[in-house]
């Protein structure tokens, strides 16, 4: 087997080392009833060859977003990731590193991660942000359990409509505890904290200053959350929050069916102790040179076990180092930019869509994906397209369809959906 | 700011200082060329937002600073990574070539399933690897990491007890040694710790688990289950198990395995056939997905026919041909879901990938070779070094730095000087349940020759131990890119975000 360099002579040389006859002996704490006799009932290793084959067939059973026009979004977006994005996260002094516990020899990946939390706070508004966490789904859940944690309250509202896998992460987790509520609508004076997604998950902006007054009012804490993070380069800087947090996919990462995506959490700095998830700090070597470290550990589970602020551990560092060698390569004119262009191919989508007899724009405002109404059931109209080669978009509930364009999509790709569509209507 | 800034002038040979890049020259471009604005008119309803103050640099000064950034990394790649609890073997590149086929990397996670049947074609046969590989037929792959995989497995436990009636079981057993994402896990889900602790040799004992098992209540019905770790932290195989999980089951308790050690077990060793009801699998440790300087991971989790009611949601199931997702109106008893979407589904490419190649064979091949590697250092370390418990080990080899103590040599300083001499270190000071513990995983993937330099190399440093004294080892380490850092001073003094002065 080509990945296990131990040779029939090493094996002897370390049995006769170790004073043992064979492998199996060093397994006798195993009860007896728990060792397998020979291999399980599965196939044998196979060459390079064959795994590139068999796999790549399962691939081609697989409808890519590079196969036609493509107008799905719905928290997770298919971008232009530029080719040195892909060359740096494949470099082994990266992809093969570990977590850096050991600064003197993983300063690489260290000063990566503080450049990438100085890009999140940035694009948040926010003052200080962490080394990242999953996903949006599961950085929108900490968002709340921080809130929590700070109000000492166990309720949280949603303000505005949220990605519904976001609302169901929600409700698994808080059912898990037992004692908080989840309600949509505006906080009250047991609101822990109000969750906003913008744009939401129908594609509408919101401003933030009526939901600060509103937490003003009662206590709660105001919670900003991001799916499409390239809004952030058109769209104001959610400053009013406390806690900015979302999916940083749309900058560096393939779709990839859901995952590996990239979880980003800002916040204000007084809530810094409160903080989940691992921080990368600045500081200096023994010969006074500047350096960074994993800083604040007393807040999490290695130390604090069962009085961690979270049980996270590993999180999503190669995905972070992917967004921030993209964030680099855009800068500020290439992001704002970036967004622009974005939000131009989705008004264009919108204006050829509205000429479609039979086809409604339903937002008034919008960044990159919004709802159109249709005269038949959306489900039916998108199962339809696919026939004519077409991603659509996400099939609401009735005649009601969630449609996206980034900068990915064409001018021609626009005109194939709006024939096609004014053919199955 | 903190420290002298890096200053091109002390590059010497190829040791380079680099900037962050907002202390760079601004760059008139940026490194990107996107279309031109078409100017019209906003529709967001919003102002546009002003300057964001981000950095700006052309295609290759980025592509310089992060290759700069990356030398000073230690990986996989460079050398051997002897990190217990954390198997850090070889990551093949045929892995990350697979993930990146467009048909599996450009696919949504909303697509219909009929646009994605290869996708759920290769769910559905990790899955059936991983169950078949534990003896745990309900497998889901949805959780993010290790962590996660707990949580997921910690919370169906706590469904069972509660669709079962059994809400009033509150109390989580952990030995001492274990990993502190147990004890984080086990209160997240609204349990409460109660600690075995690690017996005289290494391993939990009957009587200590029966003294925890039976302390609140004398039939155990308190007892929620139990997270342990097997092998254990200590790289020992707990050889009471099969009765410390009989005891468990009569008082009602589930047993929860913490998989980060799977790696000793792979292909040889079924947990299920030593009582395990639910355990989570690091794809990224045993099934070599790169850990990335600190992921992306992947925790799916394997538990039995009566657990599967209520792990989370989705699971890909298989109707004739064709595959699809099973969701919570499928199964209403689930937990529900705990990640958008469908899982880290690069890395369920990845690990298939890497299981491919092994097959059956090549994976108890993967479990032996790094059994036999681990006490092979034993072995050979224990000439200079303190074994505290006795083998055969499994896949890690547990030393303390007693001996050194002698000189004033800690394992703080026994890492450091590893570093001097181009190694990672070892995992120092876990687990908790000694003093100054060096916990050494070789994995499979090390050569003789790669082990017997690691020998020598540890072997000069119990040497220098005895003859250089600890002036020498608290100056190390010195060749690499940073000395010792000012730990206490980034925590005083927290700088976690570049602001212009």
């Amino acid at each position: 087997m080509r990945y296990l360099p131990l040779s029939q002579k090493a094996h002897e040389e370390m049995l006769d080392a170790v004073g043992a006859a064979r492998i199996r002996d060093l397994y006798k704490d195993v009860p007896e009833s728990a060792l397998l006799d020979g291999p399980v009932d599965m196939p044998n290793h196979k060459g390079e060859l064959e795994v590139d084959r068999e796999l790549s067939a399962m691939a081609a059973k697989n409808r890519s977003a590079a196969d036609g026009p493509f107008f799905l979004g719905a928290g997770v977006y298919y971008h232009h990731v530029p080719a040195t994005v892909d060359y740096i996260i494949q470099r082994s002094e990266f992809l093969t590193a570990y977590t850096p516990y050991q600064p003197e020899i993983a300063q690489g990946t260290l000063q990566v991660v503080f450049e990438f939390q100085s890009f999140i706070a940035q694009l948040t508004g926010q003052d200080i942000a962490n080394a990242s966490l999953y996903d949006g789904s599961t950085a929108c859940v900490e968002a709340a359990l921080m809130a929590m944690r700070i109000t000492k309250r166990r309720k949280v509202a949603i303000g505005t409509p949220l990605h519904p896998e976001y609302r169901k992460v929600m409700d698994s987790y808080m059912g898990n505890l037992g004692d908080v509520e989840i309600e949509d609508g505006e906080p009250d004076e047991n609101t822990a904290c109000v969750i906003v997604q913008s744009p939401d998950f129908f594609g509408n902006p919101h401003a933030y200053a009526e939901w600060r007054k509103k937490c003003n009012e009662t206590g709660a804490m105001l919670v900003v959350v991001v799916t499409e993070i390239v809004s952030l380069g058109l769209l104001p800087a959610p400053v009013e929050a406390d806690i900015v947090c979302g999916e940083g996919q749309g900058i560096g990462l393939a779709m990839s069916y859901g995952g590996p995506h990239l979880g980003f959490f800002a916040c204000k700095e007084k809530y810094l102790r409160q903080m989940p998830g691992r921080i990368c700090g600045m500081t200096e070597d023994a010969d006074g040179r500047r350096g960074f470290v994993l800083t604040l550990s007393t807040r999490e589970q290695h130390i604090r076990r069962d009085k961690a602020t979270s049980n996270i551990c590993t999180n999503q560092g190669l995905c972070a180092l992917a967004f921030t060698v993209h964030m680099s390569l855009l800068g500020e004119t290439g992001f704002s930019q970036l967004a622009r262009v974005n939000h131009e191919k989705a008004c264009a989508l919108a204006d050829a869509l509205e000429n479609i007899d039979g086809v409604a724009l339903e937002n008034q405002n919008f960044f990159n994906e919004f709802v159109i109404t249709l005269t038949k059931p959306a489900k039916e109209i998108c199962d339809a397209l696919i026939g004519e080669g077409i991603i659509a978009g996400y099939p609401l509930e009735g005649d009601r369809m969630l449609v996206c364009a980034t900068e990915m999509v064409t001018d021609k790709d626009i005109e194939v959906l709006a024939k096609a569509l004014r053919k199955v209507l | 700011m903190t420290g002298e800034l890096p200053n091109p002038e002390s590059n010497r040979g190829l040791h380079y200082e680099e900037s962050l890049l907002w202390e760079k020259e601004r760059s008139e471009r940026p490194g990107v060329d996107l279309p031109e604005s078409t100017g019209v008119a906003l529709r967001t309803g919003l102002p546009e937002r002003g300057d964001m103050g981000l950095p700006q640099v052309s295609e290759p000064q980025a592509l310089r600073h992060f290759v700069r950034m990356s030398t000073w990394n230690y990986s996989i790649d460079h050398g051997f990574f002897p990190l217990g609890s954390c198997t850090m073997k070889h990551n093949p590149r045929l892995n990350e070539k697979m993930a990146r086929l467009s048909g599996f990397a450009h696919i949504h996670p909303m697509q219909p399933e009929s646009t994605v049947q290869g996708a759920l074609e290769l769910m559905y046969e990790l899955q059936d690897w991983l169950g078949t590989l534990t003896g745990l037929p309900g497998v889901c792959l949805a959780p993010s990491a290790g962590a996660h995989g707990e949580l997921a497995g910690m919370m169906t436990i706590r469904r069972a007890h509660d669709v079962q009636g059994n809400e009033s079981r509150k109390v989580v057993l952990i030995p001492d040694s274990a990993h502190g994402t147990n004890p984080a896990t086990a209160v997240m889900c609204g349990f409460t710790v109660r600690n075995i602790p690690t017996g005289p040799e290494g391993r939990l004992t009957v009587e200590a688990f029966k003294e925890a098992l039976y302390k609140g209540d004398e039939q155990g019905a308190d007892i929620a289950g139990m997270m342990v770790t097997n092998p254990n932290t200590c790289g020992l195989f707990e050889s009471n198990i099969l009765e410390i999980a009989d005891l468990l089951h009569e008082a009602g308790g589930y047993f929860y395995c913490d998989g980060a050690n799977f790696n000793a077990l792979v292909g040889r060793v079924r947990p299920a056939d030593f009582g395990v009801d639910v355990m989570h699998i690091n794809l990224h440790k045993t099934f070599s997905t790169p850990h990335g300087g600190g992921g992306p991971g992947s925790g799916p989790i394997c538990c039995t026919e009566e657990l599967a009611q209520y792990m989370p949601v989705p699971v890909v199931l298989k109707g004739g041909d064709a595959y699809c997702l099973e969701t919570k109106e499928d199964r209403e008893t689930t937990l529900g879901t705990l990640k958008a979407f469908q899982g880290q589904f690069g890395m369920f490419v990845r690990a298939l990938s890497y299981i491919m190649s092994h097959g059956a064979d090549g994976l108890a091949q993967v479990s032996g070779d790094a059994v036999l590697s681990a006490n092979y250092l034993m072995a050979k370390l224990g000439q200079e070094y303190h074994v505290p418990y006795e083998g055969p080990c499994m896949h890690e080899c547990l030393l303390t730095d007693k001996k050194q103590k002698e000189f004033n040599v800690t394992t703080l300083d026994i890492a450091k000087a590893l570093i001097e001499h181009g190694y990672h270190p070892m995992t120092v000071y876990f687990p908790l349940v000694l003093s100054g513990t060096m916990l050494i995983e070789p994995t499979e993937t090390e050569s003789k020759d790669a082990l017997d330099r690691f020998v020598e190399t540890m072997t000069e440093i119990a040497k220098d131990a005895k003859d250089k004294g600890e002036e020498y080892f608290h100056s190390l380490p010195q060749s690499s890119p940073r000395k010792r850092l000012d730990e206490v001073k980034a925590a005083r003094n927290p700088v976690l975000r570049w602001k212009a002065s």
